[in-house]
């Protein structure tokens, strides 16, 4: 069975790794790389848990295959806080309790995060529309909403 | 194809149960078109395309399809490009993301029904990966590009061991799950040429939920000012969902080109498509409730284009 070796940036730090044809993304992050904040929910693309940001664009990681990265950036939530500060959004959520048992937070942060890169002042339509991919049993989305508007007026 | 075993909930003797992962299978970045025809050719069923990965990896993972070889066709000339000619029209390289197509200048400006239909599918985070290539490949009856391309008369463009060909997207299914690629050849883009001046065109899905779920039923309309037309307009009308194929309703256009537009002839044209419509019950809807939600849905993507026409004359 094939091997690849694969060069890529995670979180703004190079990495090298071999991985097998069908290594996904989302192993590559949790299991060889033990970045696990990363998680894996429904592993068909459907619950939004493991979204990651590939090349400044989200995704599923467990929907991409390791080798394809090769040569990618790759941001994770461990990559969001900078220099121990907590990213906006991070702080949004902390201050509106925009989190319960914390499983869906990572993947709502990134998406939450490529939002307001492309649009720094959603409504909330357009915020229930980018989050419409991840899936939270515990909050009822409200409070999430209100954290991610709130980091959007906080210069987010 | 039938229903793949994982998904039977009918029959849970025959439940395949998703491995931790995905099973084993040969990674290939192809280079060359005719490098891909080659794989293909060589290894049949046991080698598969990939695109964006998000349809045949689930099928993968829940045990449905076993490929010893996925071909990564993203590296071919022109497979992620977007090109608009004025004269020509638009083509999409079959492995352009659904957000790439969605967010392009030429596609918000000349083919908006192209981005409605794809901002459908789905999710965001989904759509950075999916492909419209890769959604009519699948041919699913459910397919939320295909009453679009269908309404645009778009064009699949394929490469094979013979060269090229030109397959309009209406002869391009040929059941639930079948397209008519021969062994060898793949799609390698969509050619949608510009469409009638004055068109105006929507894309109705009803899911169980506003989310991205499959469509129950899926309804594309576009309609244009045509004064050879009794009526003065013409409309076509693309249905998803509903019969083994996505599939145009030539009885309810032919009703509407011929008979001045009022409410009572849009009345009229959406049982026509409810007549066209042959769908089956699954999970989603009963066929029952599928033809009703197509008659309701056709008058109310009619109304709207309609008023659309009315707006721009």
């Amino acid at each position: 069975m094939a091997a690849h070796q694969i060069t890529f940036t995670i979180n703004g730090g190079q990495e090298t790794a071999l991985v097998t044809s069908h290594t996904t993304l989302l192993s590559l992050i949790r299991e060889q790389l033990g970045l696990t904040g990363t998680k894996n929910g429904c592993a068909t693309g459907e619950c939004g848990a493991c979204t990651v940001l590939l090349n400044g664009e989200p995704v599923n990681a467990c929907m991409v295959l390791a080798v394809e990265v090769d040569g990618a950036e790759i941001v994770t939530v461990e990559g969001l806080a900078q220099d121990g500060q907590l990213d906006v959004l991070q702080q949004m959520f902390v201050e509106h309790t925009g989190t319960q048992c914390g499983f869906c937070t990572p993947g709502v942060l990134i998406m939450a995060r490529a939002l307001l890169d492309r649009n720094p002042n959603p409504s909330d339509d357009e915020i229930k529309d980018a989050l419409r991919g991840n899936l939270c049993r515990c909050t009822g989305y409200v409070r999430i909403i209100e954290a991610v508007k709130a980091a959007a007026k906080a210069g987010g | 194809m039938p229903m793949p075993a994982a998904l039977d909930r009918e029959n849970p003797s025959v439940l395949v149960m998703p491995g931790p992962g995905l099973p084993a299978f040969d990674y290939v970045r192809a280079s060359k078109p005719d490098e891909v025809c080659d794989l293909l050719l060589q290894h049949g069923d046991n080698a598969r395309l990939l695109m964006g990965g998000t349809d045949i990896l689930v099928l993968m993972r829940d045990g449905v399809l076993a490929p010893k070889i996925l071909i990564d066709v993203k590296h071919l000339p022109g497979m992620t490009t977007i090109s608009f000619d004025p004269a020509g029209g638009l083509r999409l390289g079959a492995a352009v993301s659904m957000n790439t197509m969605t967010a392009h200048p030429a596609v918000k400006q000349h083919y908006p029904l192209l981005a409605e239909a794809a901002q459908a599918v789905a999710s965001y985070q989904l759509r950075t990966r999916a492909t419209m290539g890769g959604n009519l490949c699948n041919a699913s009856p459910a397919a939320d590009t295909a009453p679009a391309a269908l309404v645009l008369n778009a064009r699949c463009v394929t490469w094979g061991p013979d060269g090229e060909r030109i397959i309009p997207v209406g002869a391009f299914f040929r059941g639930p799950k079948q397209n008519v690629l021969m062994p060898g050849e793949f799609l390698a883009f969509i050619d949608v040429p510009i469409p009638p001046p004055g068109w105006v065109g929507r894309y109705i899905k009803l899911g169980r939920n506003a989310g991205g779920d499959l469509a129950i039923v899926g309804v594309a309309v576009l309609g244009y000012p045509d004064a050879n037309a009794a009526s003065g307009c013409r409309f076509r009308i693309a249905l998803a969902s509903v019969a083994p194929t996505p599939i145009r309703v030539p009885e309810a256009e032919a009703i509407l080109a011929n008979m001045p537009i009022t409410g009572e002839t849009l009345e009229r044209a959406a049982p026509a498509a409810q007549a066209a419509a042959r769908p089956i019950d699954d999970l989603r809807g009963s066929a029952r409730y599928r033809k009703a939600m197509t008659r309701n849905l056709t008058r109310r993507a009619l109304d709207d284009v309609w008023a659309g026409l009315r707006k721009e004359g």
